[in-house]
């Protein structure tokens, strides 16, 4: 069983306390940080590519479902055959009924975060179907039978120890190392057997151009183009907003995202599949297929502050600089996507009963939203899940799937107090008259504020009261 | 599927988006980096992202992948059956190691592509100077394993055909009136980070890359 | 699109001073000291009493119509058109940034526009406005400054500090590794989630310590609220205090 959202408190708790993940995360983010500064070494440029990448991921939104036409109408023309689903459980059902038609029993998938929200290994395996992970990072969690703790670094709570052990205890024949290369070259070796034995390869997208009804993927070991192109049947799975209108508005937004999210300027790969294997061509996939998947967005898309979220290119900048996540780390979420952007998608896609807690989890310090590169107003979107949580649907306002879970009445009762409290400057001087004059009454224990900390204490005069006493 | 169809593009619809235009002046343009000196900039960030650059004249192009070949002691090289630079290519592998052209379906021959070849050598479309980029444009006569599969990539690029960033290449080439069924961009051999945040080449594809720029071609 | 930059005024012969709650109730010198530093930088300062807070705790938490009562209930103390001097980055950002987007659409939308316009740190203020220049009369000393991520992020203001500083001759600014992380406040996030505060802030004094600065600055009383809570439960010796009572000291010269 892994990890929920509705049990974030215990497995946020867990994480904390376990010091190697502690610090197996910290040299992450360090790193990741590090790379991406580099990468901006000009914040005129660094502004002038976030405006660019967010002008083009609203521009599309702003077309979402024509462009969707016209990207399935192009695809088509292509060679590619599209299909769409509304959920999970339709989407798993194209993939068995697709590879079922080729008696396939292995594939193979390149990294995939729409894949790890359908849970498609999961279902492909009780179909008789095995969808072995070969993005390196990705492989390493489908031995420890995990689910990835970072969206574009799976692995990154593992150090290269606990790989080896995995290695040791998994892969036959390894001989135990602490060399990366050597690791490295371990899974090269199981995984290339499986890309020539595979009839099915599978993938994401990371653009999937409208105009040209192409699909692009952005990587760099290699194993997107194995999955791509070795297998006679590819199979890539997208979310639905991600969808751009024009070839041309590609280059900005895989700059932003390569920097953004590794910090290199450009990835070993970048691949763009216009169609499969031509009649004079010796290779590639004789058959593509495209799964456009909803599951969730297209209640994003339907209210106009939240369709902000669905601007997301997937780098992982708001996690890498997210103080939180530094801190517990990927699984504790209990959700595909976890971080900042994990908090304002997933509500769409499990619903806000099972994933209440999660924008409460966040001081609101804004790390995220200062490093996004679409320019997604993460706190703002925190902000306003926090309230959809607390409060019925409102007139005007589309209702969310568990619109309302955390309301709670003595909360409600709390902040109407306080409403008032703050608006009546008699009652607000009453009560900070007690404060200042009970300052000696205040207990050394207030909850969960004393773990770690001494209980503040009030001042023996409040300054209305200094400053009426100094305007004498 | 057409129900999903119908259904998730209607409760898009119902959203009443309206439709921002692709000029939008609220926002600057990007402008991408030019290099002043393209050719140095293109070999600068490939050396930097692990390839090998020579840069040499077309006449000296035997010679030097000849002799690239026996000091890398590659033995089976892939190659295409046409592109620009084939008849020198087949000049400098004879007596120095086994050609095996790319002339039936992959899957006539998975096993010794995978197994047995050394390195597969390539041409380029052209180049992206301000990332360090090789453009390849794969097609029957080089077909796209060639530059994935090997654990050696020989690509042969004429400096000609460097452009100095993407969107210049992609508008004056007109990409998006037809690109091939697999475009790709290149820039060094394959690596990972995945594990500590250590990094290691060789990750699936290409362990090496060698990229032969005729300067004067 | 990124925010507009920010055009500043003319100096104005007067301003108001909202000091924020946490001063008033916690940490009265502060505001004297705010309100001191500002009638010497050349402005007089009217201090309303009535004044109670932004509201920023109910908005955080959600509770947007709450917060709208006690946003309407500040906004209508400071009827004339003077500068509102925010001791806080935390409240200057709820008061010039999300009062905004409280009663975006709605029919007051203007004045509270206008009113929001108005709204400045007090760091930025002395430094943007003021333009102050200050004679460093203290010893020689060492600190270091933890500014908010309110300040830092929403009003972008982190830097104006740093020039406070700079200005005093004989003090030493000592820079703490993560300097730009939460200190793991957040207001109600600290009593919601507080294992992970407490990871947050734990890890921030101890960058705080690590300084060996002889004293912690910051603007923002939430924050000091939360990383002297922290540094007194563990016993040490570094206490925060208001950058504002750090600069009148350092003017008056009669702090260490």
């Amino acid at each position: 069983m892994h990890n929920q959202p509705q049990l974030f408190h215990p497995q946020a708790e867990a994480a904390l306390a376990d010091q190697e993940l502690r610090a197996n995360f910290r040299g992450a983010m360090d790193y990741l940080r590090d790379k991406r500064q580099a990468a901006f070494t000009d914040p005129d440029e660094e502004a002038a590519i976030r405006d660019r990448a967010e002008a083009i991921r609203r521009r599309c939104l702003s077309k979402l479902p024509a462009l969707l036409e016209q990207l399935e109408a192009n695809c088509i023309a292509n060679g590619i055959r599209v299909h769409w689903a509304e959920d999970a459980a339709q989407a798993n059902a194209i993939f068995t009924d697709i590879i079922q038609s080729h008696g396939g029993t292995l594939a193979v998938k390149g990294k995939s975060m729409v894949s790890e929200e359908i849970e498609l290994n999961h279902q492909l395996t009780k179909e008789g179907i095995s969808c072995l992970e070969s993005d390196m990072g990705e492989y390493i969690v489908q031995l420890g039978d995990e689910t990835p703790s970072h969206i574009i670094m799976p692995a990154i709570h593992k150090n290269k120890r606990q790989v080896a052990d995995l290695f040791a205890e998994h892969v036959p024949g390894f001989e135990h190392t602490l060399d990366v290369d050597r690791l490295i070259q371990t899974g090269r070796n199981v995984l290339r057997q499986k890309f020539r034995e595979a009839q099915v390869g599978i993938s994401g997208v990371n653009f999937a151009v409208a105009e040209t009804g192409t699909l692009c993927l952005v990587e760099n070991e290699g194993n997107g183009r194995m999955c791509t192109t070795v297998p006679e049947v590819h199979i890539a799975v997208t979310g639905i907003e991600k969808v751009v209108e024009l070839l041309a508005d590609v280059p900005p937004l895989f700059s932003a995202l390569t920097r953004s999210a590794t910090g290199q300027a450009i990835t070993t790969y970048f691949n763009m599949i216009s169609g499969p294997r031509k009649d004079d061509e010796l290779d590639g996939p004789k058959e593509v297929h495209l799964v456009l998947l909803d599951n969730g967005r297209s209640q994003a898309f339907v209210d106009e502050e939240m369709r902000q979220t669905l601007q997301c290119i997937r780098c992982g900048a708001c996690m890498n600089h997210c103080p939180v996540y530094t801190r517990i780390g990927g699984h504790a979420y209990g959700t595909v996507y976890p971080g900042p952007i994990g908090k304002i998608i997933s509500p769409h896609l499990m619903g806000l009963e099972a994933t209440r807690e999660l924008p409460t989890a966040s001081s609101l310090c804004g790390a995220c939203g200062e490093v996004c590169p679409v320019r997604i107003p993460i706190p703002h979107l925190l902000q306003r899940l926090r309230r959809e949580a607390k409060q019925e649907p409102r007139p005007g306002v589309p209702a969310l799937r568990g619109q309302g879970a955390a309301k709670s009445k003595l909360e409600a009762f709390v902040w109407r107090s306080f409403g008032l409290l703050t608006s009546k400057p008699a009652l607000y001087r009453l009560l900070s008259w007690c404060a200042t004059r009970c300052r000696s009454l205040i207990p050394a224990k207030l909850g969960p504020w004393t773990r770690c900390r001494t209980a503040p204490k009030p001042a023996a005069r409040t300054l209305r009261v200094l400053m009426a006493e100094r305007n004498k | 599927m057409s129900t999903a169809r119908n259904a998730i593009l209607n409760r898009l619809r119902q959203a009443g988006a309206q439709p921002l235009p692709v000029n939008n002046p609220d926002y600057p343009l990007w402008h991408p980096d030019s290099p002043a000196e393209p050719l140095d900039k293109l070999t600068e960030l490939l050396e930097q992202n692990h390839a090998e650059v020579l840069r040499l004249n077309r006449h000296e192009l035997v010679t030097t992948l000849r002799a690239h070949i026996e000091q890398a002691a590659l033995k089976h090289i892939a190659t295409g059956t046409g592109g620009e630079f084939l008849a020198e290519i087949t000049r400098a592998l004879a007596g120095c190691a086994e050609q095996r052209p790319f002339n039936q379906p992959l899957e006539q021959w998975k096993d010794e592509l995978f197994d047995r070849v050394d390195a597969g050598i390539t041409g380029c479309h052209g180049a992206i100077a301000a990332t360090g980029t090789l453009v390849l444009w794969p097609g029957p006569a080089e077909p796209r394993t060639l530059s994935l599969v090997p654990p050696s990539h020989i690509a042969i690029l004429k400096a000609s055909t460097l452009y100095t960033n993407l969107p210049a290449m992609m508008a004056d080439q007109g990409w998006a009136k037809g690109i091939p069924t697999n475009l790709l961009l290149v820039s060094g051999p394959s690596k990972t980070a995945d594990i500590q945040q250590t990094l290691a080449y060789g990750a699936h594809g290409p362990k090496r890359l060698l990229v032969l720029i005729l300067e004067d071609a | 699109m990124s925010s507009a930059i920010r055009i500043y005024p003319a100096k104005p012969d007067k301003v108001y001073v909202y000091a924020t709650c946490l001063v008033d109730m916690f940490s009265p010198q502060s505001g004297l000291d705010a309100i001191r530093l500002l009638e010497l930088a050349g402005v007089e300062v009217i201090y309303v009493p009535k004044q109670t807070c932004c509201g920023q705790p109910a908005y955080s938490s959600g509770y947007e119509d709450d917060a709208k009562t006690s946003a309407l209930s500040q906004m209508a103390l400071f009827p004339k058109p003077w500068p509102v001097i925010v001791l806080s980055g935390s409240c200057g950002g709820m008061m010039h940034h999300h009062y905004r987007r409280l009663f975006a659409g709605g029919k007051n939308e203007q004045e509270v526009n206008q009113f929001c316009d108005r709204v400045f740190e007090l760091t930025e203020f002395l430094v943007r406005v003021c333009r102050i220049r200050l004679q460093d009369r203290g010893p020689a000393t060492s600190v270091v400054l933890h500014t908010s991520c309110a300040a830092r992020r929403e009003m972008k203001v982190h830097v104006t500090g740093r020039q406070l500083l700079s200005q005093l001759d004989q003090v030493e600014l000592r820079e703490q590794a993560y300097e730009s992380e939460c200190c793991g406040f957040g207001g109600t996030f600290s009593v919601r989630h507080p294992a992970i505060s407490e990871a947050m802030v734990q890890d921030k004094t101890r960058h705080l310590n690590d300084t060996r600065a002889a004293q912690l600055i910051s603007a923002d009383w939430g924050c000091l609220l939360n990383i002297n809570g922290a540094l007194e439960y563990q016993k040490q010796e570094m206490k925060g205090i208001h950058l504002a009572s750090f600069l009148l000291g350092r003017l008056e010269g009669d702090h260490a």
